[in-house]
């Protein structure tokens, strides 16, 4: 049975969750233009995006120059951060951000940003490829080797790290008796001979399988028996009989805020063995799915959340800010707090909330009228338009809605009786506006 | 996942140092030349942080009033028993904490990895074991009756994922579904609808055991960081937008909508509580004692914490993590001493500026680590996952005894683990029943099937 499908309406607020939730929000217009392809035609146009051709202003550091992701502390960062906001392919650029949390990879054991998007470029080639494939490459990657001690592996003195993440986290999940800890020490053998040289002026290099460092032996995973090497050890857990049912459920957990139903999960989990463990399938399925646009709204991450905020003002990375900003709100791209990735159940807390905020100020300063010079109408009901627009026109609860207008109307009234005050304070109630609207609970989710 | 210093990690550190005093400073003031709103005078915040530029010194019952009433109330009563928690990443290895120097089981566990007797001070009440050297200050602790250590403390049928271990420590059972954390629940029991102080995560995020059902709690990374402003707003339209942060914060239907206005309304709340640090510039918070000097937040973390306590605020849990990377699974030895340094001298200032500003006797620090390591080295100079690990209990009130007892590296489990000595749901009861004063039963699931200890003098 396939899995089902939404039949409601599809009009600007369902195009503009589904851009957020595929992508990094609406550009100005973009949710409308997308609604009036309909579900099917929206979701087609996500999952097969022309050849990727950046667009809108080049990024620059805070003295203008262009970034250096190689060499720059914080550029690599800024360098992800331009191609979300820049991409024609944002669900691409989405599921590169999700193999990057669910491969979580860190600098901090790494060392070198080049390997760190070397590893990037290898997740946006497979974001909506072949999982196993995925797998196999990810096993074999430079920044992974390093991170989870794959090349500390040898016969002599095997290194259980990666074999015990690639079952728990990578493919199988924990506590479901899908192994047990002998099959982490076999398959920690199994994993065995990787290696790398060191440059002085490259650092880690030269990486490669080198057979001598391999231990040759019979191992037995999952109860069978072989000479099994990476190859076998990527193939023995996605062949694993549990590893549809935790590929789909934690698949669906990036898009969909709830589990999905039982009935639901079996079917992607067919689709999902029958595309011969493809990506797009499974995602096209979740995209369409009525949990996606009947059910609750979903906590946006930072760096959606960021991105998707400059998406909406038209600007380009044009500072450093982002970097520390980025990390203050709970989200260092490249680098995650640990090999689980973050954790989607919390971002919002009082610290992560006042990094928001400080995020939306920080966005909007460029822009920020200047209540000496703007000539603005004392009218609570059209400044809140402007700051919608501003904005680029966000769909709102009437809720948030009426609370800002009341704002507006009250600190109008602050106004009364005194000259300069009702010149000036429409401007600064206007930027007020744009902060509020920015952070509220609306924005922050979608 | 043992750290690696390459060669940017300077910039780094230097680049985080600029940006985090940037964001203390806020943006370059735009409004500069404007006219100051004529004829409001000072405005409450200005006031606030006026009168209190060192808050500490002046903070006292007479100007409660400031506050929303129910901190006021909450800080007005009793002054309530404070337990920090204290997290070591990444499972900390137990051998190396304590180690057992001339044990030869443990020099042929540990060829390349094993301490001298001569590198790290005699544990004087099992004197088979060494502090480990970057320990010495919890040594010295320890000396004075402030420290009770737990050798080896864990659970049965140990789970080796990082995960799910942590995750069995932060909820205060064996249990993966459990979402509150066991601190969380405690403060559902006695904690205030309007109080986000009293469960207190000293991070940039929330530290799950401090995740409540019912009440709010807080996190933040210093306790002077927390203002809000926004370009090109100021003056009266500043109070008027900050007070807006409350309705946006109100009720919603949807579960993450209202996910995001809790959060507002209690970043909003803490806004209040934390007015009086606003505008402390002073980097430890009028401490007598000298803390480490280093790039990790972690030592003004706790000088901001003591200074917080000292002034009388609402605080009864408080999580945060220790910095260091304890994962070892390669580079060891220098991994682990850069971790341990900084925490044992960091906690070592913390415990002397408590007793330095008279309330040691209200404090009691618990350090925990998600698991011990295996008991055999790996080869890459590091250790694999393993079973029981290290606790500690600092603070003037403990018994400064042993809990259970270093279980020996010649019975291993099955998996070449040492074998836990104390259980720490266990610990936790006793801590709940004899430091917080509340039955443990209702907070740890199965709270009558563990044994408790004497943990305090």
């Amino acid at each position: 049975m396939a899995a089902p499908v939404y039949r409601g309406h599809f009009g600007k607020p369902q195009a503009e969750r589904l851009l957020w939730r595929a992508g990094f929000g609406p550009r100005p217009g973009e949710a409308e233009s997308l609604a009036k392809m309909g579900l099917h035609g929206a979701v087609h146009h996500l999952t097969h995006p022309g050849r990727e051709r950046l667009r809108g202003p080049k990024p620059h550091d805070d003295n203008g120059h262009p970034l250096a992701p190689f060499d720059a502390w914080g550029h690599d960062q800024l360098w992800w951060l331009d191609r979300m906001i820049r991409t024609r392919r944002p669900l691409t650029e989405r599921m590169t951000l999700v193999w990057h949390d669910w491969f979580a990879t860190s600098r901090d054991g790494v060392g070198p940003a080049r390997l760190m998007i070397r590893q990037n470029n290898l997740f946006r080639t497979h974001a909506l490829g072949s999982f196993s494939k995925l797998l196999t490459d990810v096993t074999r990657d430079p920044a992974m080797l390093l991170w989870l001690n794959g090349t500390d592996n040898t016969a002599d003195s095997p290194n259980e790290n990666y074999g015990r993440e690639m079952m728990e986290l990578f493919t199988l999940g924990a506590d479901r008796g899908a192994y047990t800890e002998r099959d982490v020490r076999e398959q920690a053998r199994a994993l065995t001979g990787w290696r790398n040289d060191w440059s002085d002026n490259l650092g880690p290099v030269n990486f490669r399988f080198d057979k001598k460092r391999h231990d040759t032996g019979v191992k037995r995973i999952f109860g069978k028996r072989g000479h099994f090497d990476w190859r076998d050890s990527c193939r023995l857990c996605v062949h694993h009989r549990l590893h549809p049912s935790f590929f789909v459920t934690k698949l669906w957990s990036y898009f969909i805020p709830v589990p999905p139903h039982p009935g639901t999960k079996r079917a992607l989990e067919h689709l999902y063995v029958r595309h011969d463990y493809a990506v797009k399938p499974v995602v096209e399925a979740i995209l369409r799915h009525p949990a996606l646009y009947d059910g609750p709204r979903m906590v946006k991450s930072p760096a959606v959340y960021l991105a998707g905020l400059l998406r909406g003002l038209r600007r380009g990375i044009d500072t450093e800010a982002w970097t520390w900003l980025m990390s203050l709100a709970g989200q260092q791209l490249f680098y995650p707090p640990n090999v689980a990735g973050w954790d989607d159940t919390r971002w919002l807390d009082t610290a992560t909330f006042r990094a928001r905020w400080m995020i939306a100020a920080y966005a909007l300063r460029p822009h920020v009228l200047d209540s000496g010079k703007a000539k603005l109408p004392p009218n609570a009901a059209k400044l809140m338009s402007r700051a919608e627009r501003h904005l680029g026109h966000p769909v709102l609860t009437t809720r948030t809605h009426g609370d800002l207008k009341r704002f507006a109307k009250h600190a109008l009234h602050d106004a009364h009786g005194s000259d300069w005050k009702t010149k000036q304070y429409p401007a600064l109630i206007e930027n007020a506006l744009r902060q509020l609207l920015a952070v509220s609970p609306d924005l922050q989710t979608s | 996942m043992s750290r690696c210093h390459h060669c940017d990690e300077f910039s780094r550190a230097s680049f985080v140092r600029k940006s985090a005093a940037e964001a203390g400073r806020g943006l370059p003031a735009i409004e500069t030349g404007m006219p100051a709103p004529a004829g409001t005078g000072l405005d409450r915040r200005t006031f606030v942080a006026r009168t209190f530029g060192l808050a500490l010194s002046v903070y006292g019952v007479g100007k409660l009033g400031l506050f929303d009433e129910g901190i006021a109330r909450a800080a007005s009563g009793p002054a309530k028993p404070v337990l920090v928690s204290v997290f070591l990443p990444g499972g900390a290895d137990a051998l190396s904490v304590l180690y057992p120097a001339n044990d030869a089981k443990y020099l042929k566990l540990r060829p390349k990895l094993h301490l001298d007797a001569s590198a790290g001070p005699v544990f004087t009440e099992d004197t088979r074991l060494h502090w480990h050297p970057s320990l010495t200050p919890l040594a010295t602790l320890h000396g004075e009756g402030k420290v009770s250590v737990l050798p080896a403390v864990g659970y049965t049928h140990p789970d080796q994922s990082h995960f799910t271990s942590r995750h069995f420590w932060e909820v205060g059972a064996t249990d993966a579904r459990l979402v509150t954390g066991w601190m969380g629940r405690y403060l559902d029991r006695v904690g205030s609808k309007d109080n986000p102080l009293q469960g207190l995560s000293l991070d940039y995020q929330l530290q799950p055991s401090i995740a409540s059902g019912k009440v709010p709690v807080a996190a933040l990374a210093a306790p002077d960081d927390y203002s809000f402003w926004a370009p090109g707003v100021w003056g009266e339209v500043e109070s008027r937008m900050l007070d807006a942060m409350g309705p946006l914060g109100a009720r919603r239907a949807d579960r993450f909508l209202n996910q995001a206005a809790k959060a507002t309304f209690q970043s909003d709340r803490l806004r209040k509580q934390l007015r009086p640090f606003a505008q402390s510039g002073d980097n430890n918070y009028g401490a007598t004692v000298a803390y480490p000097k280093t790039d990790d937040g972690f030592p003004r973390q706790l000088a901001g914490l003591a200074a917080m306590l000292a002034a009388g605020l609402p605080l009864r849990c408080v999580a945060v993590s220790a910095p260091g990377e304890y994962d070892t699974h390669s580079d060891q030895p220098q991994a682990l001493s850069d971790g341990l340094d900084i925490t044992a001298q960091s906690l070592y200032a913390f415990q002397r500026d408590l007793e330095a500003r008279g309330i040691a006797d209200r404090v009691l620090t618990l350090v925990w680590t998600e698991f011990g390591r295996r008991a055999e080295e790996n080869g890459s100079d590091g250790t694999d996952h393993g079973a029981a690990g290290t606790g500690f209990l600092i603070g003037k009130r403990v018994t400064g005894k042993m809990i259970g007892e270093f279980p020996g590296v010649t019975n291993l489990d099955d998996d070449g683990n040492l074998r836990a000595t104390a259980d720490f749901r266990g610990l936790y009861s006793s801590l709940l029943e004899q430091w917080l004063g509340t039955d443990a039963a209702g907070i740890i699931p199965h709270a009558g099937s563990f044994a408790r200890t004497k943990l305090l003098k």
